[in-house]
């Protein structure tokens, strides 16, 4: 490499390290925003904004849809495993809603600790399989549990 | 000069390259289209449906490789790039500037699929989680070096001018990759790039692979396709184009 090169190959080294530190320190600094939405445990911790508009995030706890009226309100539970919030929501679900499943709701904290959603959204996972082979392993874990 | 070295200068040459890409393109572009008839068949027809989205998953088959690609073709941009700052290498100006619109279409079709796809499955056609976003970021950066390359008459300014660009936006490629993990979002994380073992079925994971390897042999088709038109532009007043011209008016 001639001197010159050498010069141009440094400075270009220099310009996308330069560049990595300084995103690097902001996306440190901006972490907790860039989240899309608080987990169960954070609400309970009031660490999720007051009388405003956040997005909480959580599995269906089984069990937990209920539809107390005839109309499309429906009332579910959301955990992280360790906490529980209760979500009501009136509305039409997504395909991917089913009890078990991720999901973020959007929405406020009423003053009774109910979550009262304006929008619900399913949290697709990242398996992908055929139904026999979600069966077969469905009916292993349970084999399992025996 | 050793004979390695020679065949790299040979290669470099914009007339050799030339002609090179107009012997390689139609065999090029034959493999793309077998490739993807087979992939699209394996992945559309044959694939079993999945246990939870029925056969919504199988937009995945487009989705996934295009995603891929358009971080391929920024890697493509950024190393043509710094090799044309660094060594003024004619050629990698020229490949630096005929992919970028190839890579703005792979990362419009991911947008576009993965949209049409999370409205049914999500509930919604957009949200600003740190994957979508930082996609979209990129989308801006193609668009935003094609704006640089056309405001610059001279090529070989705007090939310095956007290669600077270029690699600026290379640490957006690592956002992308880890966003599902570094935060929490919408977008599902990695399926296939898991150290351990992808979680989606064998009978699934083969199309995806081929389609993969389909939108590879296609941006290598489609790069070639657009090399020619660009060296001719460039070249124009040097005799071997002339010479080219005049051989086709004949």
């Amino acid at each position: 490499m001639t001197p010159l090169r050498r010069q141009r190959f440094i400075l270009v080294g220099l310009l996308v390290l330069g560049v990595s530190v300084a995103l690097g320190l902001a996306l440190l600094a901006l972490r907790e925003n860039i989240n899309l939405f608080f987990s169960p445990t954070q609400v309970m911790a009031g660490e999720a904004p007051q009388q405003a508009n956040f997005r909480l995030g959580g599995m269906v706890v089984e069990g937990s849809v209920q539809r107390p009226d005839a109309d499309l309100s429906v009332e579910f539970v959301l955990t992280d495993t360790v906490e529980q919030v209760t979500v009501t929501y009136k509305g039409f679900l997504p395909d991917l809603f089913r009890e078990g499943q991720g999901i973020v709701a959007q929405g406020m904290l009423n003053s009774n600790g109910i979550f009262e959603a304006n929008q619900v959204l399913a949290k697709h996972d990242e398996n992908y399989m055929p139904p026999e082979v979600a069966d077969a392993l469905k009916k292993a874990k349970e084999m399992g549990l025996k | 000069m050793s004979a390695l070295s020679l065949a790299f200068h040979r290669l470099a040459s914009l007339p050799y390259f030339y002609s090179l890409a107009g012997k390689l393109l139609p065999w090029a572009g034959g493999l793309s289209i077998v490739l993807f008839g087979v992939g699209l068949y394996m992945g559309l027809v044959l694939a079993p449906t999945d246990y939870e989205q029925g056969d919504s998953y199988r937009i995945i088959y487009v989705h996934v490789p295009a995603a891929w690609m358009s971080m391929l073709v920024y890697v493509v941009l950024a190393i043509s790039g710094a090799i044309a700052l660094v060594w003024r290498l004619k050629l990698a100006e020229v490949v630096a500037r005929a992919s970028a619109p190839i890579g703005a279409s792979y990362t419009f079709l991911a947008l576009a699929t993965g949209s049409i796809w999370g409205k049914p499955m999500w509930g919604t056609w957009w949200i600003w989680d740190a994957r979508l976003t930082s996609e979209l970021i990129l989308l801006f950066l193609y668009l935003g070096y094609m704006a640089l390359q056309s405001a610059i008459d001279d090529r070989r300014t705007a090939a310095r001018a956007g290669a600077v660009l270029a690699l600026v936006g290379v640490v957006n490629l690592p956002i992308i990759h880890y966003s599902v993990e570094w935060w929490s979002t919408l977008h599902q994380g990695p399926t296939v790039s898991k150290f351990d073992s992808p979680s989606i079925h064998l009978s699934m994971l083969i199309p995806l692979l081929l389609m993969a390897l389909a939108f590879k042999i296609h941006f290598v088709t489609a790069i070639l396709a657009r090399i020619r038109p660009e060296i001719l532009v460039r070249e124009q007043r040097t005799q071997w184009v002339e010479r080219l011209i005049s051989q086709r008016q004949s």
